[in-house]
């Protein structure tokens, strides 16, 4: 096997809704660097899945284990909330669908992504407005608008902000619900450039929920292909996409790629 | 000490049973124990309304003793409605020996101030507080608040200090301005001008607060850590008067602004009555007192 | 010179003589007793004892009287007498299975064992101004013939408990001491019994503008109202060192039961579920308001989602008390003056700023 270590290792994760079935017996690892899609139709339990690896929702089953920089291993859904939370604010980044739940709408751009910066510590005023402004810049946000609040933002500005507000602390790990659902086409490419960069920039890992699968494919290295709680089917993205096995992957990619 | 014959034997000593002295006593305890956290008590009803100091008179109720001196102020005042109207009611319900002096009070009942007069070891100041949450408007329910407490999630305070620069230039608070004591909770001094703040970092005295309708208790122990949250390149500064007061020249004391007439005179005099009194008394003298000699 | 704080104590004595004179009013006229109040006001009376935590109609009689007609001050004075009263412990849970009815409707069904009995109401009266009540010295009303003297009748919704179609009530744990709202703070969540109490002391117009709004869609709830009755019950007390209850006396309550409809959860079945609402002596708007803010503040319980103000407990439990609310409210009455003196010098060193 390899020496690396696995940033994140899921076993078994299994959740149900009363007899409704949320995800059953997920298992897959995450490596440093690597970028994971889940895809599948809506209800299919992406979005199940993925808050249950970010420890959003607590599993009937299974383990999620995180590695941090130190190496040290540790179950997600064991660690205290204050620890869990200190992980939300540090080493993970969560970037919501719609850019509401994971903005501040009544506080100014500047405020909002330096939110996380005072969360962990940072007390001057100034540093924490000139990262803010970078971090503006780095999303292509117009840092003019530093001091104003997201609800006079564009949709695609309020998710731009939304990833400078996740990514400014430097996370090592990323959680994406459906990042350029809600968009327009031409805003959804900028966007989908935007991540690509960032995440080759800074060398981070993630886990992107996705129906979209060309956002799938421009964004990830492996895919998991979701069916009624079930990964189907997993694998390098292009083989996935191109060579389909599943049933289930054949009948989604012809039915959205090719049209 | 007032005549026994003057007080209400209708009621308990300090109106309260003594079963209720106790359960706020025990909270006063905890609350002691864990500076600036919030313990929930059984606040009762009392016969003044919600809002008006019944968490303090509670917590005044609670460790008065019958040989206490007591001094009430409200806006530092000693002879405002309110303060008159609780000093009446101590009187009454405990007969205990009443001051309008800092100095000879053992305990000071305060609504919206510190005296001028620095607090002594022995002494304690007992708070009315109204919204004893300090995150209560950045979030609204209690459930969330404590949580943040608890994790020592304070992140947002200083978004909404943040916020404030961006807009202003600098901090826009100016009372109820939240505090850090002991270097563990964030904590609402209650509605007091952010100019007593600095009174309330390592004072000899012992500061407790009481919030009657929201029912909790907190405290501060004598010689403890209170910071006033700032930023490192915008710390935090009190209010200055550019003219000392009116009628005892005092330059270091909060001023309350007077209008004097309908042609917009006003007059700054201090809001601490006693301290200006005891200026006068040692013959300072203010700038109306000049000019009226 | 500087008198503006001055002189405190002689305004408060000022203050309350002013206000005894203006309670007597004009000397001329008779002055009310207590008893024409208990008599004669029955609703207010009633509305002061739910609302003040304390079934005694002439002490209410009497608060309201001091307290000029004003209603949450009668019910402040009586929640601070009630802080005074020695407390002996919990009665044992009234019987209301066992009330004696006055009156007793039921809307989800025509005929019911024990019967429809109208009772005392405004229901079918038409509001049209008596002015032979303007006229004093009228003729006592005859006493009718009465529907129920009296008798007992078994709750309307057991009998669909037995089907299964209506939940049975959760059952208070005997064993337990009950939640007391007044001796202990509030946490939330608050389970139901604490929930009750809250409701049952809460201001009868903001339960009614709460239920009100669950019935114009903020959190529907489907209501019907399963039952509502009035009568008296008998209060027992069970001291320790007897071992066995002792009727301690009889309180009149009106009492609610709601059948709400409800479409089932990965727990339950569907089922009709309930609301409770319980007020002291003639209370039913109360009582229905309040029966239908419990079955909205069930909607977690139930597994419902929460859209509305009526279903949020923080919401509605930490503002239900009048009591609390006015205190507050008229709070700003007091003086504030050093907190506006530090935004008013904060304003003005802002606009000093903006016009430089």
């Amino acid at each position: 096997m390899s020496a690396t270590q696995t940033l994140l290792s899921v076993t078994g994760l299994t959740k149900h809704y009363g007899a409704h079935l949320g995800c059953a017996d997920v298992s897959f690892d995450l490596y440093p660097g690597e970028v994971v899609g889940i895809v599948g139709e809506s209800g299919s339990g992406k979005t199940t899945l993925l808050n249950c690896l970010a420890g959003r929702l607590a599993p009937d089953e299974g383990r999620v284990q995180y590695t941090d920089r130190l190496g040290d291993s540790m179950d997600v859904h064991a660690m205290s909330e204050s620890r869990r939370r200190f992980l939300m604010r540090t080493d993970w980044a969560f970037v919501h669908q719609n850019p509401r739940d994971g903005l501040r709408m009544a506080v100014s751009a500047g405020g909002n992504v330096g939110e996380r910066l005072m969360a962990v510590g940072a007390r001057h005023y100034g540093d924490i407005r000139s990262q803010a402004i970078d971090w503006l810049d780095k999303t292509e946000v117009d840092v003019g608008r530093v001091d104003d609040r997201p609800d006079t933002f564009s949709g695609g500005m309020q998710q731009r902000l939304q990833i400078a507000r996740n990514l400014v602390t430097g996370p090592r790990l990323v959680f994406m619900d459906e990042p350029t659902g809600g968009l327009d086409v031409s805003v959804q490419a900028r966007l989908l450039d935007l991540l690509r960069r960032l995440v080759a920039e800074m060398g981070l890992s993630a886990i992107i929920v996705t129906h979209d699968l060309a956002v799938a494919r421009l964004l990830s290295h492996r895919l998991m292909v979701m069916r009624r709680g079930h990964v189907v089917e997993q694998g390098l993205t292009d083989q996935v996409l191109d060579d389909p096995q599943h049933a289930y992957t054949q009948l989604l990619v012809s039915s959205v790629l090719q049209p | 000490m007032t005549p026994e014959s003057e007080t209400d034997q209708q009621y308990n000593f300090a109106y309260l049973d003594e079963q209720t002295k106790r359960m706020i006593r025990r909270a006063l305890l905890k609350a002691v124990a864990i500076p600036g956290y919030q313990v929930p008590f059984a606040g009762r009803e009392m016969p003044m309304p919600y809002g008006w100091g019944t968490g303090g008179i509670q917590v005044t109720a609670a460790i008065l003793r019958r040989d206490d001196t007591l001094k009430v102020i409200d806006q530092g005042a000693d002879d405002t409605t309110n303060a008159v109207s609780i000093r009446k009611f101590f009187k009454r319900v405990a007969g205990i020996a009443t001051t309008e002096k800092t100095r000879e009070a053992t305990i000071i009942q305060t609504r919206h101030r510190i005296p001028e007069t620095p607090l002594e070891d022995g002494q304690i100041i007992v708070f009315q507080v109204p919204i004893p949450e300090p995150l209560r408007f950045l979030e609204p329910r209690e459930t969330e608040t404590r949580k943040m407490h608890a994790l020592e999630e304070y992140g947002l305070m200083h978004v909404k200090l943040y916020e404030d620069i961006a807009r202003h230039g600098h901090i826009a608070t100016t009372y109820a301005y939240p505090v850090k004591v002991a270097g563990r909770y964030i904590m609402d001094p209650s509605p007091t001008p952010k100019f007593d703040n600095p009174k309330m970092n390592r004072t000899p005295a012992l500061q407790l607060f009481g919030a009657g309708r929201e029912k909790r208790i907190y405290a501060i122990p004598p010689y403890t850590e209170v910071v006033s949250l700032d930023f490192e390149d915008h710390p935090f500064e009190v209010q200055k008067w550019d003219r000392p007061c009116a009628l005892c020249g005092a330059t270091e004391s909060f001023l309350d602004e007077v209008i004097m007439d309908d042609q917009g005179t006003r007059m700054f005099v201090c809001s601490d009555t006693d301290h200006c009194e005891k200026r006068r008394g040692e013959g300072h003298v203010g700038p109306a007192q000049e000019a009226a000699e | 010179m500087y008198v503006a704080v001055k002189g405190g104590e002689r305004a408060i004595d000022n203050a309350h003589g002013l206000m005894a004179e203006d309670r007597r009013g004009d000397p001329e006229v008779a002055e009310l007793t207590i008893p024409q109040i208990r008599e004669q006001m029955k609703l207010a009376v009633d509305r002061v004892m739910t609302e003040g935590s304390v079934f005694d109609r002439d002490l209410a009689a009497l608060a309201i009287k001091q307290a000029r007609g004003d209603l949450i001050e009668a019910a402040f004075l009586i929640r601070a007498y009630r802080t005074t009263l020695t407390r002996f412990g919990a009665s044992l849970p009234v019987d209301t299975g066992k009330m004696k009815i006055d009156r007793r409707i039921s809307a989800a069904f025509k005929d019911i064992p024990g019967g429809q009995v109208l009772g005392p109401t405004f229901d079918y009266t038409h509001r049209l101004l008596d002015f032979k009540l303007a006229a004093e010295g009228g003729e006592a009303p005859m006493a009718l013939p009465v529907d129920a003297d009296g008798e007992t009748a078994p709750h309307v919704l057991d009998l669909l408990a037995a089907e299964g179609l209506v939940e049975t009530p959760g059952m208070a744990n005997d064993d337990a001491a009950p939640a007391d709202i007044t001796r202990e703070a509030p946490e939330y969540p608050m389970d139901r019994e604490a929930r009750l109490q809250s409701l049952a002391r809460g201001d009868e117009g903001y339960l009614l503008a709460l239920a009100y709004s669950t019935q114009r869609g903020y959190g529907r709830t489907h209501p019907f109202a399963g039952e509502i009755r009035l009568g008296r019950v008998s209060v027992e007390f069970m001291p320790e060192e007897l071992g066995f209850p002792v009727e301690i006396g009889e309180i009149e309550l009106t009492e609610c039961n709601m059948i709400n409809q409800f479409k089932g959860s990965k727990a339950m079945p569907p089922q009709f579920t309930r609301g409770y609402g319980v007020a002291f002596g003639h209370g039913e708007r109360k009582a229905m308001a309040m029966a239908l803010v419990d079955r909205s503040l069930r909607s977690e319980e139930l597994g419902e989602e929460i859209t509305a103000p009526a279903q949020d407990q923080e919401f509605v439990l930490s503002h239900c008390d009048n009591v609390q609310a006015t205190g507050f409210l008229e709070h700003l009455k007091l003086p504030h003056y050093v907190d506006f003196q530090s935004e008013l010098e904060l304003v003005r060193r802002m606009r000093g700023e903006a016009a430089e």
